[in-house]
């Protein structure tokens, strides 16, 4: 029994969305380096639209593999549909996470809802 | 693929001669020690030679010597008995901040059955400040217990002059936690001076499941396991003979090679201490320079995180360890890179290379290949790093930095909320 799913660990090597949009329309961060990890998300929004999501993540393989599933379900959706994100839905897309390691699913559905947060502070 | 096991500080491969010296206890001389008939008594004779072999490593008699299942148990018999047996003349212990988990935990339950403890702080460098340890000296300190090195960051005190220092200025006895240190470098108990002394089979080509503690001949302990009479009953339970056995053959085969198989892990950590600087840049080497284990490699990386270091690593077949929050099962950063004053944020990047004998320069030099690249890909990935990138600016973690009021609100797991 391997300490994470195969899932984590393809999300982990092979994370998806890896990077900052230059020009982004919301931008959110948690965590912080004391904790152990830290989550940077970036969102491009169109009609609506999360047109765009990408993320740069300082933390452990469950942070990363997180981050990399939360950019992968939150693109396409609309931004009420994304703000419905939970950490629960993102450990199940998974294949589940350690039970210490859940808190870095927490992390990535509130740096995702950050940037909404921050997109819609704009007024835009 | 290749398989290269860093990480003996946590567990050593078994050494096939140790492993044929314990066959035969399993299958033909099965006897329990304790029984008189002929069979009892080539398990009693295994056991009882074993002894002298144990003892021998560390230049101290064989009846000093009380086996146990592991180095956890010789070091809660030492504090915990040795605080039992003595009570009467003090309630103080000192250890130092940077001990094993078995020496702090067993600490913190004898404070909470009222006895004074005494946390020592190190240097920069993994050192004990030996002004510290005489200010904390009082007149009913009983024992004091410092490790003889660290296997997390390699440091290794000067037990001799910390003993000399104790003994000159109290009644208290002193322990020692030997286990990263014993069939790795030569260690002589009597010469140290030290009253008890913790060591074992499973970090030194022997098996799991026997270790031993040395105690000097008249110092009283209070047994933690009660029971029969084995080892003279102060650790009473049936012998572990086959462990037992691979103990004192892993005992015999590093008295007559340790001097040879340390100066090649030396050449190869140095080797390694040397050139992955040359390859990655902002990476700080963890524990002392000079006084220093010679299998252990412990560096910072900066802007990354441990955990996710050595699990890249494992995909190349490298196995390594790490004293980050998220590697921990506690979730905290290490205590011995706190106690050293580690930046936290720093710190999280802490990746613990630890050598054997088995290992050669092939698996070094893939190591120096396959490493930099691993870096650079989470560093790649890590808004750290790109802020550095961008700004020239560090941000440091800890009270009063760039992190004090950063958002602790979706963290779990530490005490900033």
């Amino acid at each position: 029994m391997a300490f994470y799913s195969e899932k984590v660990m393809d999300h982990f090597a092979n994370p998806r969305n890896v990077g900052e949009i230059k020009d982004a329309d919301g931008i959110g961060e948690v965590g912080n380096p004391i904790c152990g990890d830290m989550m940077t998300f970036y969102i491009k929004v169109k009609d609506n639209i999360l047109e765009d999501v990408k993320f740069k993540t300082f933390g452990c393989g469950a942070a990363i593999a997180v981050s990399s599933m939360v950019a992968e379900m939150a693109k396409g959706k609309t931004l009420d549909e994304a703000m419905q994100l939970t950490n629960a839905q993102v450990a199940e897309a998974l294949g589940g996470l350690p039970p210490n390691k859940m808190h870095c699913s927490n992390l990535g559905a509130a740096a995702l809802h950050k940037a909404i947060e921050n997109y819609k502070s704009k007024g835009k | 693929m290749k398989q290269i096991y860093f990480d003996n500080q946590s567990n050593t491969k078994i050494d096939e001669n140790v492993f044929k010296a314990m066959k035969p206890y399993f299958l033909d001389y099965y006897g329990n020690p304790q029984s008189i008939y002929s069979l009892g008594s080539v398990s009693k004779n295994a056991v009882e030679e074993a002894r002298k072999q144990v003892a021998t490593l560390i230049n101290i008699k064989p009846e000093e010597i009380i086996f146990t299942s592991c180095a956890t148990e010789s070091n809660n018999l030492a504090l915990k008995g040795i605080a039992d047996a003595y009570k009467k003349s003090g309630k103080h212990i000192i250890v130092s901040a940077i001990e094993h988990i078995s020496i702090l935990n067993a600490a913190r339950r004898l404070e909470k059955d009222g006895f004074e403890i005494t946390y020592l702080p190190v240097d920069k460098e993994g050192n004990i400040f030996e002004e510290e340890l005489k200010k904390s000296l009082k007149n009913d300190t009983i024992l004091v217990s410092i490790q003889t090195a660290n296997p997390e960051v390699g440091t290794i005190q000067n037990i001799k002059k910390l003993v000399s220092i104790v003994k000159s200025q109290s009644k208290a006895l002193f322990h020692t936690d030997a286990v990263s240190a014993c069939g790795t470098i030569p260690i002589d108990a009597a010469d140290f001076g030290v009253d008890a002394l913790t060591f074992s089979a499973s970090v030194m080509y022997g098996p799991k499941g026997a270790a031993a503690l040395y105690l000097k001949k008249g110092v009283k302990i209070t047994p933690q396991i009660e029971g029969g009479v084995q080892e003279n009953s102060k650790r009473s339970g049936t012998e572990n003979v086959a462990a037992i056995a691979g103990f004192a053959k892993a005992c015999e085969i590093a008295k007559s090679e340790m001097v040879k198989n340390a100066e090649k892990m030396r050449n190869l950590r140095d080797k390694l201490i040397s050139e992955l600087p040359k390859k990655i840049p902002y990476i700080y080497l963890n524990g002392s320079k000079k006084n220093r284990l010679p299998g252990n490699i412990n560096f910072s990386i900066e802007f990354v995180e441990g955990e996710a270091l050595f699990l890249l690593l494992d995909a190349k077949g490298i196995m390594a360890a790490s004293g980050s929050a998220c590697a921990n099962k506690n979730l905290k950063i290490s205590h011995v890179l706190t106690a050293m004053n580690v930046d936290v944020a720093v710190g999280q990047g802490s990746i613990l290379f630890t050598l054997s004998k088995y290992n050669s320069e092939e698996e070094i030099d893939y190591l120096i290949e396959e490493f930099p690249p691993v870096v650079q890909k989470l560093r790649d990935m890590s808004p750290l790093y790109s802020h550095f990138l961008k700004t020239g600016s560090r941000m440091k973690a800890g009270p009063g930095t760039d992190y004090d009021d950063n958002d602790h609100e979706h963290c779990d797991i530490c005490d900033e909320k």
